[in-house]
């Protein structure tokens, strides 16, 4: 990013992070968030936190499968 | 010569059956995530579609991805029949929501060195599925599926035959009713009293 082009606002950053994180963006906008979490500590909190909200999600992932579920799902495969 | 053919559909059969027993409880899971109702009938319809397919499987040991694709098809065969009573949310109506700020406002855990996290580790699984349950089906599938399942957005887009654009935006409105969604659920069902209580 040139010197002279302006810092983004909170708002643009903090509506970019998920795809920052993704590095969905382009390498622009990609530079213009890095610069603006360079100098914002608020923002630099909402990122931490949409990396915890991240792994969060990314924990509960896994659901058990009830017995009673699994042995009809073996059946109908026993039936195919 | 029949015999012989016999012999292979039964290996085939056996191979199916070994295969599909093997992801059972994966296949229930992502179900699960991705439509309250029905996940049981969801995975039926994928193993119907997997074993009718089976054959086209070149490489066994991509079986279990294989066969997760074959079930987000299903689902988005449901999803289309069914989509087109679906609203889209206005972008504007989410972003204004910052469940970061909300929770600092609020201060939920007034005692807390680590107000966010512990925010996040009051929801047991049963209360992220009920969260989830909120999301209206097309912003829950992009998020379960990048975010939980971590198929990448190019991958997604392709499974749910929407275009790049279409999945990018429905994963923004995704997240951002998650967070309003955790925090309405949280405060509805008194999950915050129940952390700070001595």
């Amino acid at each position: 990013m040139s010197q002279g082009e302006r810092m983004i606002p909170c708002s643009d950053a903090v509506r970019q992070l998920w795809e920052y994180l993704d590095q969905a963006l382009s390498p622009e906008d990609q530079a213009k968030v890095e610069q603006h979490l360079a100098f914002c500590r608020r923002c630099c909190g909402e990122l931490e936190f949409a990396k915890e909200l991240r792994t969060f999600l990314a924990s509960n992932d896994v659901e058990e499968i009830p017995p009673d579920v699994r042995k009809r799902l073996e059946r109908f495969v026993d039936g195919l | 010569m029949a015999e012989e053919v016999r012999t292979v559909e039964r290996a085939s059969k056996e191979a199916f059956e070994r295969l599909a027993r093997e992801h059972l409880p994966r296949l229930y899971s992502v179900a699960r995530r991705l439509t309250d109702e029905g996940a049981e009938d969801l995975v039926q319809e994928c193993l119907l579609r997997a074993y009718r397919a089976f054959g086209s499987l070149s490489a066994p040991e991509a079986g279990g991805a294989w066969m997760q694709a074959i079930l987000v098809n299903a689902f988005r065969d449901r999803l289309r029949k069914e989509s087109r009573a679906v609203k889209e949310v206005a972008v504007e109506e989410v972003d204004e929501f910052s469940l970061y700020r909300t929770i600092a406002e609020e201060d939920p855990f007034p005692y807390s060195d680590s107000l966010h996290v512990d925010f996040l580790r009051a929801f047991g699984k049963e209360d992220v599925r009920a969260v989830l349950k909120r999301l209206p089906d097309i912003y829950r599938a992009p998020l379960v599926l990048r975010y939980m399942q971590g198929f990448a957005t190019k991958e997604i887009a392709r499974m749910l035959d929407a275009p790049l654009g279409t999945i990018l935006a429905r994963l923004h409105r995704g997240r951002k009713l998650f967070e309003r969604e955790l925090w309405a659920y949280a405060s509805e069902t008194g999950l915050l009293e129940k952390e700070v209580a001595p």
